[in-house]
Parts: C-alpha cells; structure tokens; sequence
C-alpha cells in the first residue's frame, strides 16, 4: 500500500439538540466513530443516505469542525498540532453548488488567486500567470478572467471552484457531490476532468455521493455510511460485486433504470429513516433489516475485516467472512 | 508531486463551452452600470432632488436672499410671491416669519442642519449596528445571545421618549442631538444584518474561504460585507430619513434645534400658531422635510435596484 495521507481514529462529533424551552439538551451522535485510513492516490467514495454524517465528517476532515473525540491525521501529522493554513495546504474542497460556493460579488481572477493571497505568497506578480496555468488546466479560457460568476456557466462555475481548490497544489481533495447541481451533459465532463486532473497532479480524492453510478466510475474504494458509522468499506469492485452488508445491498438495489417498464426498485428499506436523536438499540440497522436476526436489537455488530476493508453486520463471524470471499 | 503541467486537461469540453461564449461578451461592467443608472427613474429623481437640497445647504451664503438671523418686525409675515397680496415682493420670494426673518435664506440654512444631523446620526447608528448585527450573524452562539438582547433591551425604549428625557436632562445642541439620535436607532442595522449575514454564512463560499485558511476578519470583510451591502445601503437610507424626521419632531418638541437657528422642525414649531392664518409657514418647511425624505428614500431603492447582482446580466 502506498502512503496514508490521511487518517481518521475512532472520530465522532456530537451536536447538542434543544428539545425545547425548559427541556435537557440532548445530544446528537452525527458521526459516531469513524475509522478511516486516505492512501495516496486513490479514490474513496463515501456514500450514504442523506443526514446519515457524511457532510459532517467532511467537514472535519476539512478542520472546519474539530471532532469531538477520536483524532485525525494529515500527512502524518495530527490535525490539531496544524494551523488552517497548513491544513488547507493539504486538503481543499469542491462543493456540490458551484452557484453558492463562488463569491458572486468577486471576479474570477480573484476567486481562484485567494488561496495565494491567504497563504500569503511572496510573488504577488505571478499570481495572473499561475491563475492563468490552473484555468488552462481545468479547461477555463483565460478571458473570464475578469469576468464575474453570474456571467458563467453551472460547468465553468465548477470548473473556477475546481480551480480554486487546486491552485495551490493539495494532497486530497474532498468533493461534497461535486457533480449533483450540474446538468447531466456536464457531469461527465466535471467527472472525466477529476479523473485526468488525479493522475496528472497526483492527488487524493474523497467522493461524498448519492450517486452510484458516479461512483462506480470514480471510485476505487467505497465506504457506506449508515447513521453515523462505516458499515461496509473495501475495494470498489468487491463492494459492488458482492456486497455484504444488507444495507450495501439495499443501496445497490436502489439504482434507477432508464428503463420506465422496471418501475422503482423495491429497497426492502422503508420509508422510515431512524432518528438519529434516538438511535435504535443493538445494530443501528435492524429496523430496516431484510436479514435481521434476534440478536441484533440487542447486540451492536464489531468491525469483521474482510478481503480488502471491513463489514459491520452480526451475519457474519470473524473466519465466516473471509470464507465468502474465497467462496 | 507533479510539478508545472501546461496541458489542458478535459480541454475540448472547455473549448466547446467557451467558444459557444464568444458572441455573448457583454460590454464593460462600466458602462452597463451607468446605463442601469441613467435608466432608474426613481433614482434619477430622487438623485436630483437630493442633489438640489444638497447644493442649497452648501450654498446658502451665496444663493440666500438675506440673513436667516436678521429680524426685522415692520417687515414680518409678508407672503412668498405667488400670494395675491400687494405686500408679497421679490425681496423676500417665500416672505419672512414672525419675527420678519427672510423665510427663503432659513430654508437654505435649515437644509444645513437637516442633512448633517441626517448624515451623522446614521453614520453612528450605521457603525454600532452593523457592527452588533454582523457579529451576531456570523458567530452565532452566545454572541448572538448576548446581540439579541442588546437589540431586545434598545427596541423596548421609545425612542422620541428617550430622547426627550435625554436631551431635557443635558441639554440641547447640535452635537447633543446628533448623539442622541445615533445611539438611539441603530436597532434596524442590527436586525438587518444579522438576519443578512447568518443568510450569506450559510453559502458554500464561506465555507469555501474557511478551508482555504481564511482568517474570520477577512471572511467578514471580503466574502460578507461586499454581498450585504446591498440591504446596508437601503437601511442607511432608511435611517438617514428616520434620524432627519426624527429631529424635526424634537425640534418641533423644542428639544432639538435651539432658536433662533434655522431648522426646519423648529420653523414648523414656530409657525404652529397661525396654520389658519398664513398656512404657508408650515407648508413651505413641510414641504421641504417631506422632498427630502422622498428623495433619500428614492435614491436607497433605485442604489439597491442598479447594484443587485441579480440584475448583473
């Protein structure tokens, strides 16, 4: 395995929710120890329902949020020990809605030229040539230069913010759905784009989507969020061609076809989302459950590695996975 | 890691994007906002009327037809011109008051204290409110606990109340009033922008700008102000107009303006007796506080109206 250039230990961060006037402060458990190890180079889909955490662990792998317990580490280093400057040195973001993630009262040019001037660069003179570089790079022409964002389109826009994110040449890159508010004759183009862009300046992706289909292009490892915790995580292809926890199944299931004949897919998931303000006991998943047993609304299932990551689901035992696998 | 790369990568789609660009380069930002503004009927007329006020308070010791202070009693309430009386003249083209003081030269110096009480007052408010306002909205928390109850605790004092027991209390002046009025309502400052920054908080470029490094200063001063100056602009004018009727109203409450300056609440006031008689002693001040109330509130709309970045394109 090459380097890690970022790693989660046991990270979580809880959010103090008022029940109401007079009412105890009851907490919310948004991300609830969460491992996870960034190699170099690749590209770890993180993917999950809405509200089950992953925006929040974005954040703080963005040191936007500290965690409120478990550690981080960036390049090595503990995340805590680095200045924001240091940090957005390594890792920078790209946004879902290229409309709201670009200041429109700024130019173009002094959108993608903030990184150097926050991280105070020496050589303010270069700052149009370097912009200049990065715009051919992610396939902006040079005379929007001065132009403003609202004369842009929904791709140019994510284009300048992909610009922005990259100027100063970071390690990881965590895109929050970077493709879902652009129309889908563009996606593709932002999406082959990230692709070229990795290989070419080397960098690390981690992909927030709901989108499957985006990221079985994208993705070479996947990990499934599920109120909070990482239930499934390994190698993209063995995820999606044999999943093992029933929620990995239920997502995979859940896929759209062109086909209008096939109608929606039956999750066998409900409707009912749990509240995460009052998390079901035992494994968080049994209420949902196609294959739930008597012992999961008591019993909350530990990690059990697998061939390429791990699955957090009583289904399986310690040898039993690794038994699958081969069989 | 790779250093300098000069090929464009995902190029052809760019090129296919921007060359479908090129026939829609608009002309320079420049000239389309002198277009928008020179097309802004309200603006217009309220930029003139504004302008013309202006210049009135400015030249008042070259454009008065005699000295505001002068009092001359066998010449007192002579009618302005268009009155059909014989003793209306040119001499005197809005007439003179009580106390035979040229009318036309007091409004010109009473624009003096109208405008500068205006200005003032709503640069004091203007600072301490959205100072409160925007820290509230974008730290939130216990600032903006402590914010709101700042805001609560001014919104519960009636302000003309206040400023009377003040101004009784130290004593009127210019300065006194001016005071006064801007530590009095700064509250609509304060609620605007907090309830507009914690909206542009919540955009992705802030966050954008957090994760670049971005120190809360500049965030503040570079990603916020620049996109809420728009609802700072209409509330300055807003409150310019308030601070300028409120002082008309201490002034007319003989709490403001002392005579014999010229201001014209104070002229109002001085006049209240004969409003059956030579109504035109009220209406010609009147008429003055309420063109210029217009005209600010004119030019705050039409500002907002030419420099909304909705209208940007």
């Amino acid at each position: 395995m090459s380097e890690i250039v970022l790693e989660a230990r046991d990270i979580s961060r809880s959010f103090m929710i008022s029940q109401g006037f007079m009412r105890a402060k009851r907490p919310l458990h948004a991300v609830n120890g969460v491992n996870l190890k960034l190699h170099r180079g690749e590209v770890l889909a993180l993917v999950g329902e809405s509200g089950c955490g992953k925006t929040t662990l974005a954040k703080m792998l963005l040191g936007l949020l500290p965690p409120s317990a478990g550690s981080l580490e960036l390049d090595g280093k503990p995340l805590a020990s680095l200045s924001h400057l240091e940090v957005a040195r390594i890792v920078q973001p790209i946004f879902q809605d290229p409309y709201s993630s670009l200041n429109p009262r700024k130019s173009i040019g002094s959108i993608i030229t903030l990184p150097l001037q926050v991280q105070g660069d020496k050589d303010p003179a270069s700052w149009r040539q370097r912009a200049e570089e990065i715009m051919e790079l992610v396939g902006l022409p040079r005379r929007v230069y001065n132009n403003f964002p609202s004369q842009l389109s929904g791709g140019q826009r994510q284009r300048v913010a992909i610009a922005r994110a990259l100027i100063n040449r970071p390690r990881v890159v965590i895109c929050d759905e970077p493709t879902s508010a652009l129309d889908v004759s563009v996606q593709s183009q932002i999406l082959n784009l990230l692709q070229d862009l990795r290989q070419e300046l080397g960098l690390t992706y981690l992909m927030i989507s709901h989108n499957l289909a985006v990221v079985e292009h994208m993705a070479t490892r996947i990990a499934v969020m599920y109120l909070g915790r990482i239930v499934e995580e390994g190698e993209a292809e063995a995820v999606y061609n044999s999943p093992r926890h029933p929620y990995t199944e239920a997502l995979l299931g859940s896929v759209l076809t062109p086909d209008p004949s096939l109608g929606v897919p039956d999750t066998h998931l409900g409707a009912a989302y749990p509240n995460p303000l009052d998390m079901p006991s035992g494994c968080s998943f049994h209420p949902r459950c196609a294959k739930m047993m008597p012992q999961c609304a008591q019993q909350a299932p530990r990690p059990i590695p697998t061939e390429s990551g791990h699955v957090e689901c009583s289904l399986y035992k310690e040898n039993e996975a690794k038994m699958r696998m081969t069989s | 890691m790779t250093d300098v790369i000069k090929t464009p990568v995902g190029g052809q789609a760019g090129s296919i994007l921007s060359s479908g660009l090129d026939g829609v380069l608009e002309p320079s930002p420049g000239s389309l906002l002198r277009k928008r503004i020179f097309g802004h009927a309200g603006l217009m007329i309220g930029g003139g009327v504004l302008l013309i006020i202006f210049l009135m308070a400015i030249l008042a010791p070259v454009i008065s037809p005699g000295d505001p202070y002068d009092q001359d009693l066998s010449r007192k309430l002579i009618p302005p011109v268009w009155h059909e009386s014989e003793k209306a003249t040119w001499e005197h083209p809005l007439g003179t008051d009580l106390l035979g003081r040229d009318y036309m030269s007091r409004l010109f110096y009473g624009a003096r204290i109208s405008l500068l009480i205006g200005f003032a007052a709503m640069l004091i408010s203007g600072v301490i409110g959205t100072t409160l306002g925007v820290l509230a909205g974008y730290f939130g928390g216990k600032v903006d606990m402590v914010v709101n109850f700042i805001i609560t605790t001014r919104l519960s004092m009636p302000v003309v109340l206040v400023a009377l027991a003040v101004v009784s209390l130290v004593g009127s002046s210019l300065t006194v009033v001016i005071w006064v009025l801007g530590l009095l309502i700064w509250d609509r400052f304060a609620v605007v922008m907090r309830s507009a920054t914690q909206q542009v908080r919540g955009l992705d470029f802030v966050a954008a700008a957090q994760s670049l490094g971005c120190s809360n200063r500049r965030i503040i001063l570079s990603e916020i102000m620049p996109n809420i100056a728009n609802q700072l602009i209409v509330i300055a004018t807003i409150e310019m107009a308030h601070a300028i009727l409120l002082e008309a109203a201490l002034s007319f409450l003989g709490l403001g303006v002392q005579p014999p300056d010229p201001g014209w609440g104070l002229m109002i006031a001085e006049a209240k007796g004969m409003i059956f008689f030579d109504a035109w002693l009220i209406t010609i001040p009147g008429v003055a506080l309420f063109a210029l109330v217009l005209s600010i509130n004119l030019l705050g709309d039409g500002m907002r109206d030419v420099t909304a970045p909705e209208n940007r394109n």
